[in-house]
């Protein structure tokens, strides 16, 4: 009779929770394909119905067209020029959007007194469609840069302002009791529990804001500019080419899709800890 | 010596909480505090840690007055509390800041080591049971070595088995150091197996109902003839106490009767 076997067999020995989160590359091919599927259908069938001859293509060009336009304009440098304008454009005002909203929600959301003085006004201001300044900005800015990144900043500030001051507030009282509990000094309070418990939904408000930033750079490079991708878009209307539209249209898409990773990105280590229902992979 | 001096609490919308509460924990004992929901329990246990302050009288530990929370002060909450964003170590190590980052690891580990945490020193709180939770927050209260101890509830949110376990393990830790404890319950049995004194408050507004000595040895035989009547004391007490508040509302309901039958 043979002795009972007592080792335990490797698979019952539990796996490290970092070796888990690892996923195999060949699924995430597949998921990045599957968020690519829908377009590239629908750009091929669109090439085909022009190729037959179902539409001229004229006033919606197909892809090729589109694709030959962009690397008309990227060989000209004229794309590099328009994308750099814009990106500046959207870089200083979101950057001074998220200064200004960050300090005034961390202080009205840090003192009752300056919420109850403050808050009300914003919210009326809030409630202001940010297009409706144009017009004052160019009054008071000029109708050069200055005006347009006025614009920029204020679409930019009110999500974030919101998002921060409404995390503060809702700040768990049972987590900061903790806090009191270790004595901790104000300084310490902000930088060990209170930063920490609105980070999350900072990120989310600065990803909010910077979405309103690109679209507000539109806005103003509506209203009067030589250079930058708004004007693409005005030009190419004014000079009837779909092309060049379409073209601007999907340089802004890209453009705002990594901006917005990268934000995304900058963030994710800061957030592991998040027990989030999006967070589920 | 932990002392409360005719303390009282009635908050601001008239509700008295608390009132004229007198009690005296000697170093090193394992005060009780048990009662029927509502019954101000808590809100007294707030007092203690300087989270609330009384309305009357004082909390006095070693001769000084508490007017908020104070560093030979450790607090257990009812939900661990712990700080979503930080690994278990680090909230284990949370009240050791200003220290040396050496002599915090050190004792960061020692005090994992003691509640039996040391391989889950690396993950999420959110990735604990119940129970390793739990454990982390009394390491995280245990590791500046309080002279008082104050657990608000505990384990009242645990399982049976989980519940056990801990009240064991709790006064395993406490044989360490012996420090102060005071510990809110509704549980009579946890009263009994942790208790040199239990303290029964009445509820609306809270007082001292009564006060039990639980002298048994420790550890103690949750099925001796001894522990047995102990709990039968507790309990005992602790009818009388919420049938007081009972008498109370009878009269006003038959005087409700009475009326309407006159009528």
């Amino acid at each position: 009779m043979s002795p009972i076997d007592v080792t335990v067999p490797a698979e019952q020995r539990s796996v490290p929770a970092e070796q888990q989160v690892q996923r195999d590359p060949l699924e995430r091919f597949a998921r990045l394909f599957l968020g690519l599927a829908l377009p590239l259908v629908l750009a091929l069938l669109w090439e085909a119905a022009v190729e037959a001859g179902l539409s001229d293509g004229r006033l919606v060009p197909p892809p090729s067209v589109i694709w030959r336009e962009l690397a008309d304009l990227a060989a000209t440098g004229e794309l590099q020029r328009h994308v750099v304008a814009t990106l500046l454009r959207v870089a200083a005002g979101f950057a001074i959007g998220t200064v200004t909203a960050t300090v005034i929600a961390a202080i009205a959301g840090y003192w009752d007194m300056v919420r109850r003085l403050i808050d009300p006004t914003l919210q009326g201001l809030r409630a202001v469609p940010s297009i409706a300044w144009i017009p004052l900005f160019i009054l008071w800015l000029g109708i050069f840069e200055t005006s347009k990144v006025a614009l920029i900043a204020a679409g930019v500030f009110f999500p974030i302002y919101l998002g921060l001051l409404g995390a503060i507030l809702s700040v768990d009282r049972k987590i900061v009791e903790v806090g009191w509990v270790f004595r901790l000094s104000g300084a310490a309070m902000v930088r060990r529990i209170l930063l920490p418990a609105v980070l999350p939904a900072y990120v989310v408000s600065l990803r909010a804001g910077l979405g309103l930033g690109w679209m507000f750079v539109i806005a103003a490079e509506f209203m009067g500019a030589s250079e930058g991708l708004g004007y693409l878009l005005i030009d190419g209307q004014q000079l009837g080419k779909p092309a060049e539209i379409v073209a601007a249209i999907i340089t802004f898409a890209v453009l705002g899709k990594l901006t917005d990773a990268i934000l995304a990105a900058a963030a994710a280590p800061f957030l592991r800890w998040e027990d989030a229902f999006g967070a589920r992979r | 010596m932990l002392a409360l001096d005719h303390v009282g609490k009635t908050y601001p919308n008239g509700v008295r909480a608390v009132h004229d509460v007198s009690l005296e924990v000697e170093p090193g004992d394992i005060a009780v505090i048990i009662g029927g929901s509502g019954c101000g329990k808590s809100t007294l246990l707030r007092l203690v840690c300087g989270l609330d302050h009384p309305s009357q009288g004082a909390v006095v530990l070693d001769g000084a007055t508490i007017t908020g929370p104070h560093e030979k002060i450790g607090v257990v909450f009812q939900e661990p509390r712990l700080l979503p964003w930080l690994c278990v170590a680090d909230n284990v190590g949370f009240g050791l800041a200003h220290r040396r980052a050496a002599e915090r690891r050190q004792r960061v580990a020692a005090a994992l080591d003691r509640v039996g945490l040391s391989d889950k020193a690396r993950i999420w709180p959110r990735e604990l049971s119940g129970g390793q939770a739990q454990r982390t927050a009394i390491a995280r209260a245990l590791i500046t070595r309080p002279e008082v101890m104050l657990l608000d509830e505990p384990f009242s949110a645990l399982d049976a088995f989980t519940r056990i376990d801990l009240q064991d393990h709790l006064l395993d830790l406490w044989a360490d150091t012996k420090p102060t404890l005071v510990v809110v319950t509704h549980d009579v049995d946890e009263a009994i197996v942790l208790a040199d004194r239990v303290i029964v408050i009445s509820p609306r507004p809270g007082r001292v109902f009564a006060e039990i000595e639980t002298d048994l040895p420790r550890p103690r035989d949750r099925q001796s003839a001894a522990y047995d009547f102990a709990k039968r004391r507790v309990m005992a007490a602790l009818d009388r106490s919420l049938a007081r508040a009972v008498t109370t509302d009878d009269r006003e309901t038959k005087a409700t009767a009475g009326a309407a039958l006159w009528w």
